[in-house]
């Protein structure tokens, strides 16, 4: 068994471990915090309330994998929020018009960010963190004060649930009531999908793979370093936009204060599902579940009685702690290996 | 171009702030050719290559290339692949996170789509046809590595490639990898491919090669057919000079008193780390070079690095002087007079922004301790000291190190130790990578400071080298220190055997 | 030795010092342009009758020096580590918040303290020393980057500051308390002035009579090397933090006693940016290595210079990041060794066109 697990290759160990976590935290809630759990809404309200991040963890877990970070991904969900929700609410523009939006802001921060990290080495780390702080900055420069989108088409698009048959339950009073999830969810696993097949079926998925397992070697292999990063860059931040305006169907607001902590949430997710922070090996799947975990464990705080705001970042930032952690002697359990 | 030549270079300069590394080079292959590029480290050969695979871009001169009317400009490593130039190099550059396939093909094909299925058979066969035992689907970094090597290989080979370059390929190979591979140069020469062999080892160049080209000091000294050049010529012209008698530096043998007459100042009984030494026993004694040797890998490194407590050490004792001592961590051996010059210069030596004066001065000033920093004068005079001593080659002690020579990068790190005034030197791999005159100067010094009473342990992958400076050899294989040898036995033959173990002792 | 002699110019151009002084003499001369009133000090009383000096230029050496006192930490750990601790500001919410804890009581709005101040101050020492340990333990021995692992800090820390007072809504009137962000009576100049004098002189003293800065350096350029050296890399990596941390806990007394009351999540918001940036543009490369905290902590002072500046042209204060992360950025892309490379190149050319 032991020798078994020695065999696993990173990627494989720390995904079972992933879906082992979930799993774990899945059943234990529904057997000691009781029925509210076993709803299979439940599960799909888990999906409604995270699809952003999913979309933003799917961003990251490609800049990791490419041997990158990107801590914008928050600031930049905030601002497309803001301006999607000032360009609807007191322009009266199209919901097309505004998805767009979303798109452009994102692209925009991929170009920027990428060029800077990619083309002249600066640290992603450094560049993200202004990028982060100019995205805040940036959103109570459009709008000061939160408020929400009235607009009748984008709330029509918020509104709609797509029914999922036969899991639905009986409600208090006896009634059958839908099983649903929104349009985000869609859109979420989507990405997860398309992405899951770029990462494991192109070439340039195995380039994110090569360079951030060793950019010397990738090179060497006649791979374009810069633009493979160039390009994990836009990805996370195209990513950040969808994100972004995944967030703004969910939340139908915009406010400076949207998103907060949500790149440490989106860098736990792909912690959590087996990205490695030193680049290389990371899984889109595993991430699905990180998020998943990560969101369960909160609502099991929650429900557990602990219900102050506070509470939630701690456990993330715990989670993100102990993961990190696990990482860590993997890796070392690794090296000792190879000797 | 020339009638049957693939690659032309003409003229080629190249300038690094403060050097000229190339000036008007010029190179020249011919279709099948196995053709050896020689020089002393900082000759220029790696820039060169490097120049023509695109890493680096060229300030002058141009490229031919067969089946190129005009010159051609290569920006970067996949230009170079682009126009048929592979290049293999010495340290492994593949990726261990991919597959053994991924790695044979990433980077070639155009476009996002590809084949998987046809890349694994394709990848299947030329394994086969090349008897690598690796499989296509297996992550390259479970394959030891000299398949990885050998993968490497295989890759460069697969592509379309007219010029081969080999960059010190057959460092981290043993005797029959070295002879598969030199099997596999000949067929892709037959193949019509040209071949650029870079190594230091001078047999290898006498049993493959068709062509030498020579550099010194950045610029050409001649191209020669391999029969016209004998070994002392190819020597001398790598050096610039007629070549020193070396075999002359330890004369007084015979009047040493017997080693096993010295005393024992170290006594370390089964020893081993987490680095997977087998147990081994050693006495170090007062006065002596001790060798320890084995090939590559074999575990050389390791038991030294044992011994300075470099790996966490898992199991046995050390005696000094009849007393028990805990030697678990660097700064404990420091303190019971022990000193490591590293294999690895540039990873565990050097401090590369730190000025040449604070790496002398770094390993004492941490036996000293942390509330007592030398004062600058202090450190400046123990700086000026040791430059002047060891002829160390700098603009001033505050110039960084890592602007200096490899050689004289060495000798700082020496310089480092000495200072520490040790009682027993531990030096791995001192001589590699850098010009035959330091190398020459190490091993004087080396013999100077045993007769001065210092125990020495020296380690260099020339069994030449080892032979005159050691008084005794321990032969290390398969991570086991497997025998002693000294007086007699101290040749090359009976060292060859012993390495090679069980059956070749004829 | 034949030491190279340098032109008194190209000396000065090679030495750290010049980016920030360059940095202040620009926003001086930007600030003289758009208005000289900028530089006007008043000498006024405050209502206690205490006399006390104001204007522009007093509030960027007050506010400043709680960036200067954190650009000490800040350069250690970014020396040794290569990366830099983003929870500073969540730290001094959390040391801020043990102080009041300590100082109140009971209450939400205590007549007198409750404990010495000394006390307090020592318990919040602890704490941030604490935060520094947790973050230390994290990337010395868990070798997790530096950035990443105080993330978890950053994000945490303020709910860790808000649930020690139970999100309490505190206000401390005390004079002597108020000293420490404020005046001493009869002296004009604001305390933290003095409070980060006294903090850099002991930095100073420590680096010249210890070799903490040879070794840091070293660990940050090398730290196989170092080991093999004899260091002890992880306690030294660990030991910054530690320092860092304390550091933290000298400005959180300065910032509560600044305003004597807390908010959980507007304390020192943003801070960790402005120290980032004081190490950045003191000169010193944010990847580690070789450091000059000289030349950060006037990189404080500009930092802050530029924030005071900025403040005067009507930004509001939470829009203030973007413009910092515009700077970051320039500065970032002007030291990056590809830009100058290709700077250098260009100058060359345009040297060799003209001889």
């Amino acid at each position: 068994m032991l020798n078994k697990i020695r065999k696993m290759t990173d990627t494989g160990l720390l995904l079972t471990i992933t879906i082992v976590v979930f799993f774990l935290m899945y059943a234990s809630a529904v057997i000691f915090l009781g029925s509210g759990f076993g709803k299979p809404q439940a599960f799909f309200n888990i999906l409604n309330d995270n699809a952003a991040l999913i979309v933003l963890s799917c961003g990251l877990t490609i800049v990791m994998i490419g041997g990158g970070i990107d801590i914008s991904v928050g600031g930049v969900t905030a601002l497309v929020c803001m301006c999607c929700a000032v360009y609807l609410e007191y322009h009266g523009g199209n919901v097309a018009v505004s998805i767009l939006i979303a798109l452009g802001i994102g692209l925009a921060y991929g170009l920027v960010q990428g060029f800077l990290v990619a083309m002249l080495d600066i640290q992603p780390f450094i560049v993200s963190l202004a990028g982060m702080f100019f995205a805040r900055g940036m959103t109570t420069i459009v709008n000061t004060d939160p408020f929400n989108v009235t607009h009748s088409a984008f709330k029509a698009l918020k509104e709609t649930r797509i029914i999922i048959p036969f899991m639905g339950s009986l409600n208090r009073k006896g009634n059958y009531v839908d099983a649903y999830i929104e349009i985000g969810v869609v859109v979420a696993l989507l990405c997860v999908l398309v992405l899951f097949c770029i990462l494991r079926w192109t070439s340039l998925g195995r380039a994110f793979y090569a360079v951030g397992g060793n950019k010397q070697s990738a090179l060497m292999l006649g791979i374009n370093v810069r633009k493979v990063k160039y390009l994990s860059h836009i990805f996370c931040s195209v990513l950040a936009g969808i994100g972004g305006y995944v967030y703004f169907m969910h939340s139908g607001s915009g406010s400076p204060t949207h998103a907060e902590g949500a790149e440490m949430q989106a860098i736990a997710a792909s912690i959590i599902g087996g990205t490695m922070l030193t680049g290389g090996v990371g899984n889109i799947i595993g991430t699905l579940f990180g998020v998943l975990s990560l969101s369960t464990i909160r609502n099991i705080v929650s429900s557990a009685g602990f219900d102050e705001a506070w509470w939630k970042n701690n456990t993330v930032a715990g989670m993100l702690c102990l993961f990190l952690v696990i990482q860590s002697i993997v890796v070392s359990r690794k090296k000792s290996a190879a000797k | 171009m020339l009638e049957n030549s693939v690659l032309e270079m003409r003229g080629i300069e190249k300038v690094f702030p403060g050097v000229r590394a190339l000036q008007g080079v010029d190179f020249t292959l011919r279709k099948g050719e196995i053709h050896a590029l020689m020089g002393e480290n900082g000759a220029g050969k790696s820039t060169l290559i490097k120049v023509l695979t695109g890493v680096y871009a060229k300030d002058g001169g141009e490229i031919y290339l067969e089946g190129h009317d005009k010159p051609v400009h290569i920006k970067s490593p996949q230009d170079a692949q682009n126009v048929g130039i592979s290049t293999v190099y010495q340290e492994i550059t593949l990726c261990p996170n991919l597959s053994v396939a991924e790695n044979m093909y990433i980077g070639r094909t155009k476009g996002v789509y590809q084949n998987w299925i046809k890349m694994n058979e394709d990848a299947k066969k030329q394994l086969e046809s090349l008897r690598i035992p690796a499989e296509p689907t297996q992550q390259l970094g479970s394959c030891s590595i000299a398949v990885q090597q050998m993968v490497a290989i295989a890759r460069a080979v697969d592509a379309d490639c007219k010029v081969l370059i080999l960059d010190e390929p057959t460092s981290s190979l043993d005797d029959q990898e070295v002879q598969k591979l030199f099997g596999l140069m000949r067929e892709l020469k037959a193949r019509g491919v040209g071949i650029i062999f870079v190594t230091h080892f001078l047999d290898q160049v006498y049993e493959v090669c068709d062509r030498i080209t020579v550099l010194r000091d950045g610029q050409l000294v001649g191209e020669y057919e391999i029969q016209d050049l004998p070994r002392v010529q190819l020597v001398s012209k790598m050096l610039g000079k007629e070549m020193d008698d070396l075999s002359s530096i330890k004369d007084t043998s015979a009047e040493q008193q017997p080693i096993d007459e010295k005393e024992p100042v170290f006594e370390i009984y089964g020893l081993s780390s987490t680095a997977a030494v087998n147990p081994f026993d050693i006495k170090i004694r007062k006065g002596e070079v001790n060798g320890f040797t084995g090939l590559l890998g074999s575990g050389r490194s390791e038991c030294v690095r044992a011994i300075f407590g470099a790996d966490p050490v898992t199991s046995g004792k050390v005696v000094k002087n009849g007393k028990e001592v805990k030697i678990k961590t660097p700064i404990q051996a420091m303190k019971m007079g022990i000193g490591y010059l590293p294999e690895d210069r540039k990873v565990d030596g050097i401090i590369g922004d730190l000025s040449v004066r604070e790496n002398i001065i770094l390993a004492l000033q941490v036996l000293k301790g942390f509330f007592h920093p030398f004062t600058k004068a202090q450190a400046y005079a123990f700086a000026d000291e040791y430059i002047k001593l060891l002829d160390i080659k700098t603009a001033s002690a505050d110039t960084p190190i890592k602007s200096l020579s490899g050689g004289n990068q060495q000798k700082v790190i020496l310089a480092r130790w000495l200072l520490t005034h040790p009682e027993y030197l531990i030096l791995d791999e001192p001589t590699r990578g850098i010009d035959i005159g330091t190398k020459t100067d190490i091993q004087k010094l080396v013999l100077k400071l045993a007769s001065e009473g210092m125990s020495i342990t020296f380690i260099s992958s020339e069994i030449d080298e080892m032979l005159r400076t050691c008084d005794r050899l321990l032969v290390v294989r398969d991570r086991k220190v497997v025998g002693e040898l000294s007086g007699a036995d101290l040749n090359q033959n009976k060292v060859m055997s012993t390495i090679a173990g069980g059956e070749s002792n004829e | 030795m034949n030491k190279q002699k340098k032109s008194f110019v190209s000396e000065l151009l090679h030495n750290q010092m010049i980016i920030p002084i360059a940095a202040i003499l620009l926003l001086v001369i930007f600030n003289l342009i758009s208005d000289p009133s900028f530089f006007a000090i008043k000498l006024t009383h405050n209502n206690l009758g205490n006399p006390i000096l104001s204007g522009n230029l007093i509030s960027v050496i007050d506010f400043g020096s709680e960036l200067a006192i954190l650009a000490i930490g800040m350069t250690l750990v970014t020396a040794a580590s290569g990366g830099q601790d983003i929870s500073v500001g969540a730290g001094v919410a959390i040391a801020g918040s043990l102080i009041f804890k300590i100082l109140r009581g009971n209450e939400n709005t205590p007549a007198e303290l409750h404990a010495p101040i000394i006390l307090a101050f020592l318990a919040a020492c602890l704490a941030g020393m604490a935060c520094g340990a947790f973050n230390g333990v994290l990337v010395a021995i868990f070798k997790i980057q530096p950035m990443v692992a105080t993330l978890i800090l950053f994000t945490a820390g303020r709910s860790i500051a808000s649930w020690i007072n139970m999100n309490a809504n505190i206000v401390i009137n005390d004079q002597t308390f108020a000293i420490f962000g404020g005046f001493i009576p009869g002296i004009p100049v604001p305390t933290p002035v003095f409070i980060a004098i006294l903090c850099i002189i002991v930095a100073f003293l420590v680096l010249k009579f210890t070799n903490l800065g040879l070794y840091t350096q070293a660990v940050g350029i090398n730290e196989s090397s170092s080991r093999l050296n004899g260091l002890n890399t992880t306690l030294i990596k660990w030991v910054t933090f530690v320092i860092l941390g304390l550091c933290v806990a000298v400005v959180s007394l300065i910032k509560v006693s600044r305003t004597g009351q807390l908010n959980y999540n507007g304390i020192a918001k943003n801070i960790e940016m402005d120290a980032i940036l004081a190490v950045a543009l003191g000169g010193n490369a944010l990847s580690g290595g070789k450091f000059n905290l000289g030349a950060s902590i006037l990189g404080a002072y500009a930092i802050q210079f530029l924030t005071t500046t900025l403040l005067k042209l009507k930004i509001s204060s939470e829009a203030l990041p973007a413009y910092k992360a515009v700077v970051v950025i320039l500065l970032v892309v002007i030291s990056a060794p590809t830009v100058r490379e290709k700077l250098s190149r260009m100058a060359n050319k345009m040297k060799s066109k003209k001889s």
